[in-house]
This record gives structure tokens, sequence and C-alpha cells, in this order.
């Protein structure tokens, strides 16, 4: 009977009131964290043969779509190497811009320039532009993998899957 | 279409407007000057000058025909040369040469002729200045316009502070009572104060009317993560921290000394010991404080803010103020860290890595060995230099505080000498970062 009492007085269905519904309104702003349409391009995609990108070019037509630049260049080790770059700046993420003019990669928000290998030489960026997962697939197309990324400080650049091997 | 419009009939009416403008003010100060019976000569002086100015400005507003032939240019000489003296260096140096020369003259500088003069040459600098094309792109943008206002009001309101704290220096020194006990009238709340509430109220209502109108928004392609525009600009009020990002990581630029700001702002009532300055102004006795505070906002946030909007162009290259903004100007910015310096330049030796089968803890040890010098001196910054002030040149502060508060204290002018020294390391020797470990996401 107290128990009753106690529970139905007003101070505690207030305050069971409260949290009721505070709750609710937390669960409901938990669920914006996920949302009924995501329009996010595909992880994995094809970017065509090999022979589509000239040696000594950086391919920027993917960045609109895909944020990765598609580098071929010989300057990084001597190899002569296909990778791609994320098109994210290492110091607060803005998308630099690929001067072709100067050969490098540079970034409007605080200046970070980096060469055509990705790494960083002037500005602000602490480390080297990330490359993403590529490989030659089945089909003889190039594919790039976004789900995964290569540091080079983290000495990750001599794991095969970060870039693809021009031979001959 | 030509990329260059230069002056159009309407940029040569809106400098009419401008000059007229200036007339009509000084065609008031030679009123006052009048009614202040001052010497016949300087009276004659403004009022040619005024007239001249009238002239001017007439002769821009009607010339609608061939404006080219009444237009008053800057120089191109002079243009060229405020070019190649823009560099980041200039303007801090400049910055602070004028900040110390503020305070140096400050008994000269606020006496309202000499006040009246810096600002008619301020207002005909703009006028011969937005006669360049490069120049009107840069302040006539709907984004900086508010920004210039803010300059002079800015420059108003320091000026009004050196004004007022001068008068009282001098009331002081000479045993008069302050300016703030003698000219106390009461005055009534209803209805003095609340008419000047509702006037002040009604001006600045109109003022974003008119502003709102004229000046449309400066609305951008709509947002997308991987377009970034170039220049790409915070919010003018955040051009100070943009600034800062240029020479520090974003966790230094953008979480640390920010909240440091922050909360030593809110810690100073809390350290202060001078009891004096209280409800008046004064400069000579709290010398110390407001150095210190002026230092922090004028130079290093309103000059930041100025540099960010007006001197900032694509790829956040520095240009000059009559400069065409070309994205492809070139710069040479390479930088390198204090381990490549140390390592590298000065011990001739590879910078120390760990063997490729080594363990996490001879990983870790490589890092810190190859960092050392940089850990070495910060450490010293931050743990060595308060004791050593302590003994030296806050002597004085120490005994007043005590030991925590002189801590906090130490600390927080450590943390704004920061900026300028980190600016000045990067100008001089292309110094990156003094502890740089990329692979823990920690540079300073
Ligand atoms: S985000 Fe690229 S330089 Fe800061």
């Amino acid at each position: 009977m107290v128990l009753v009492a106690l529970l139905l007085s007003p101070f505690v269905l207030a305050w069971t009131l409260l949290a009721g519904t505070s709750v609710i309104a937390l669960l409901a702003t938990a669920r914006f964290m996920m949302p009924n349409v995501l329009i996010e391009p595909p992880r994995k995609f094809k970017i065509g043969p090999a022979s589509d990108y000239d040696l000594g070019t950086v391919a920027t037509k993917l960045v609109a779509q895909f944020g990765v630049w598609i580098v071929h260049t010989d300057q990084y080790r001597g190899k002569n190497l296909i990778y791609a770059l994320a098109s994210v700046c290492t110091h607060l993420g803005c998308t630099p811009s690929w001067l072709a003019g100067e050969q490098k990669f540079k970034c409007p928000c605080h200046g970070s320039g980096f060469y055509i290998t990705g790494i960083n030489f002037e500005g602000p960026a602490p480390r080297p532009l990330e490359r993403v997962g590529i490989r030659l697939s089945e089909d003889g197309m190039l594919e790039v993998d976004k789900s995964i990324k290569f540091q080079e400080e983290m000495g990750q650049w001599i794991d095969p899957a970060s870039y693809y091997e021009v031979v001959g | 279409m030509d990329p260059h419009p230069d002056l159009t009939p309407e940029v040569i009416r809106g400098l009419g407007w401008l000059y007229l403008l200036l007339a009509a003010m000084n065609a008031l100060w030679t009123w006052r000057e009048v009614k202040r019976h001052v010497s016949a000569g300087s009276i004659a002086g403004w009022a040619v000058f005024t007239t001249l100015l009238f002239l001017v400005g007439v002769a821009h507003v009607t010339g609608g025909a061939e404006p080219e032939q009444f237009l008053i240019r800057m120089p191109e000489w002079f243009k060229s040369r405020v070019d190649q003296l823009a560099k980041p260096t200039t303007y801090f140096t400049g910055s602070l040469l004028l900040f110390v020369a503020v305070i140096w003259l400050r008994e000269w500088l606020v006496k309202p002729t000499v006040a009246w003069v810096l600002l008619n040459l301020a207002v005909l600098f703009m006028c011969l200045s937005l006669t360049d094309y490069d120049f009107r792109q840069i302040v006539g943008k709907p984004d900086n316009v508010p920004i210039v206002s803010m300059l002079f009001i800015v420059g108003f309101f320091t000026w009004l502070y050196f004004r007022r704290a001068v008068d009282n220096d001098q009331r002081i020194a000479a045993g008069r009572p302050l300016f703030e006990q003698e000219d106390n009238d009461k005055i009534l709340v209803w209805p003095d104060l609340v008419y000047t509430e509702m006037i002040c109220m009604i001006a600045l209502t109109a003022i974003l009317v008119v502003w709102g109108v004229v000046l449309q928004a400066p609305l951008e392609d709509p947002a997308s993560a991987v377009r970034t525009p170039n220049p790409s600009k915070a919010p003018w009020y955040f051009l100070g921290l943009q600034e800062m990002l240029v020479y520090y990581d974003p966790w230094m630029a953008g979480v640390v000394l920010p909240s440091i700001i922050l909360v030593g702002l809110m810690a100073l009532p809390y350290i202060d010991f001078n009891k004096k300055g209280n409800g008046y102004y004064t400069f000579n006795e709290r010398k110390f404080s407001i150095i210190t505070f002026l230092f922090g906002f004028i130079p290093l946030w309103i000059g930041l803010i100025i540099l960010g909007t007006f001197l900032r162009g694509p790829n956040w290259n520095f240009f000059g103020i009559y400069e065409f903004w070309d994205v492809h100007k070139l710069e040479n910015l390479n930088n390198v860290n204090l381990s490549e310096l140390v390592w590298v330049d000065t011990l001739k030796q590879p910078l120390p890595v760990a063997s490729a089968g080594a363990s996490e803890w001879q990983k870790i040890l490589a890092i810190l060995l190859r960092e050392s010098v940089g850990l070495v001196l910060v450490a010293v910054y931050l743990f060595v230099l308060p004791p050593l002030m302590a003994m030296t040149i806050f002597r004085r502060f120490f005994v007043r505080m005590g030991f925590l508060r002189y801590m906090v204290f130490a600390n927080l002018v450590l943390f704004m000498a920061c900026l300028p020294i980190k600016m000045v390391l990067r100008w001089a020797f292309r110094l990156k970062y003094i502890v740089a470990i990329p692979e823990w996401f920690f540079n300073i």
C-alpha cells in the first residue's frame, strides 16, 4: 500500500515521466545516425586498364566522384608504379588541387604541398597523402579499393596491394 | 570579355561620393576649428583641403562622359613597391612595430587633430587604392566590406581607450581627480538612457537593413566533400585560427591553443593581483596587463584576421594588396622538421629508424631518439622557463602571486608566445615541426 502510494506520488511520477521522455528523445537523436538513404559511391570500383594512365601523369577525373587521384610515376624509389592517392589533405582534410605545371598537389586551405609521389614537402601537413588499395583484377582492369589505406610513415607503401607495378 | 574590367563609370561615381563624404566630414571639422578659435592659418588650411576634396568629389561624380580624365589614381610605382614588400615577415614585423609605436607615441596620438589627420589619410588611402582592380576585388567582396569597416571601428575604439587612459594618467600625475570621478553627474534612466538606447536600436536596424539589401550574400556552389574552393577561407572571426593552422598541427592549432585562449581569458581575473585601474581608464597603472592584452588582441588576433582576409590568396599563398591572385604563383615554401635539421644536416647521418624486425619497444625508442632534441627543447620551454622567469623578469610577480597562480600565469604567457615563436622559426629556418611524430599524430 505504502509502496503504491509512493510510486504514485507526484514527485516520482514527474521524474519518471521526465526520464522516459529524455530517453525517447535521446533514442530519436540516435536514429539520425542511421540515415534512410545514403548516397555513397561504392568503395571498390574499376578504373579501366593500366594503359589509360600515361607515365608521369596524375589523373584527376575520379576526384569529383570517388575522391582519388590515379598517379603513374617512376619517381617513388625508381619503380614504375600506378597507385591511387586519396584526395584528402593530411593536415585538416581539404581537397588539394593537382598543379600540373608545378608538378605538385597544393592544398588551398593552409598551403600544404605534396610531390607527385604524395610526399609532403611544404606547408603544415605532417605526413604524406594516403594511398588506397589498387590491384589488377581478373578482367585486366585496375580496381581501386578505398576501404584499405596505406600510410607511408607507417611503412605501408611497400605493401604490394598499395600499388600496381607496370612491367615492360 | 575583358578579364580586368578597369574603372567603370560606376566605380568612379562611387569614389566621388566617398570623396564628398570626406569633404563633408572635413567641413564639420573646419567648423569645429572655427568655434575653437584656433589660428587663422590652420583654419584656412582645413578650409582649402575641404574645398579641394569637394572639387575632386564633384569632378568624379559629374564627369561621367570622360571619367578617365579626372581620375586620381594610386601611382604604379607605389603599388609595385608595396607588392614587393608584401611578405608574411614584413607584415608581421610591421604590425609589431606599429604596435610598439602606438604605445610609445600614445600621448601624441590621442590629440584630436592627429587622429583626424590619420583618419583622413586612411580614407584617402582607401580612395586611391580603390582605383586598383585587384585591390577592389579583395576589398569589395561582400564578405570583406564589413571587415573594412571593422578596421576603422577597432582603430577608433583603441584610440578612444588611449585618449581616456592618457587623460587619467595625466590627472593622476598632477594629483587631480580622475575623469570618472569629476564627471559623474547622474542622469535619469528615463528619458536620457532609454532614448539613447532607442536611437541606437533604430540606427543599427537601419544599418542592418541597408547592408542586407545592398550587399548580396556571397553564396557559392553547393557544398561537396571532394571540392574545396581555392582559396578556402574560414569565417572572418576564425581567420586567426586558420593562420595558426599554417604553423601548427591541427590538434595544436585547432584544439589545444583555442582552449587555452578561452580558459586563459576566463582565468584572467584570478591571476590579476593589481588592484589599480578598477572602474576607470588608465595605462600607466596597469602597463603589463594592458600591453599583454593588446599584444594578443591587435597583432595576433586582428592582425591575423587582416592577413587572412586581404593578403592570403589561392593556395594560401601570400599576395600584396595590389597583386593579381594568380593560382600559379610559385613560392618556395619547402620546410623541414627539426629532427632532419639535427640528424641529417648537422650530424650528417640518416634519421634513426628501428630495424626491420624490431619489437614495438625498439620502434618507440627509435622514434623518441629521433625526436629527442625537439622533445628536450619543448620540455625546457615548458618546465625550465617558468622557474627561470620567476627568478628574473617576473620576480616581483612571483612574490605577489604565489606558486600556483604564478605557474598558471607563466604557462599562459608561454603558450601565447608560442605562436609568434613558431612563425619566426618557420620563416627564419624553414622549420616545420619541432617534434614530429606523425606515427602518433603528435606534432608540435
Ligand atoms: S587542410 Fe590542407 S593544408 Fe590544411
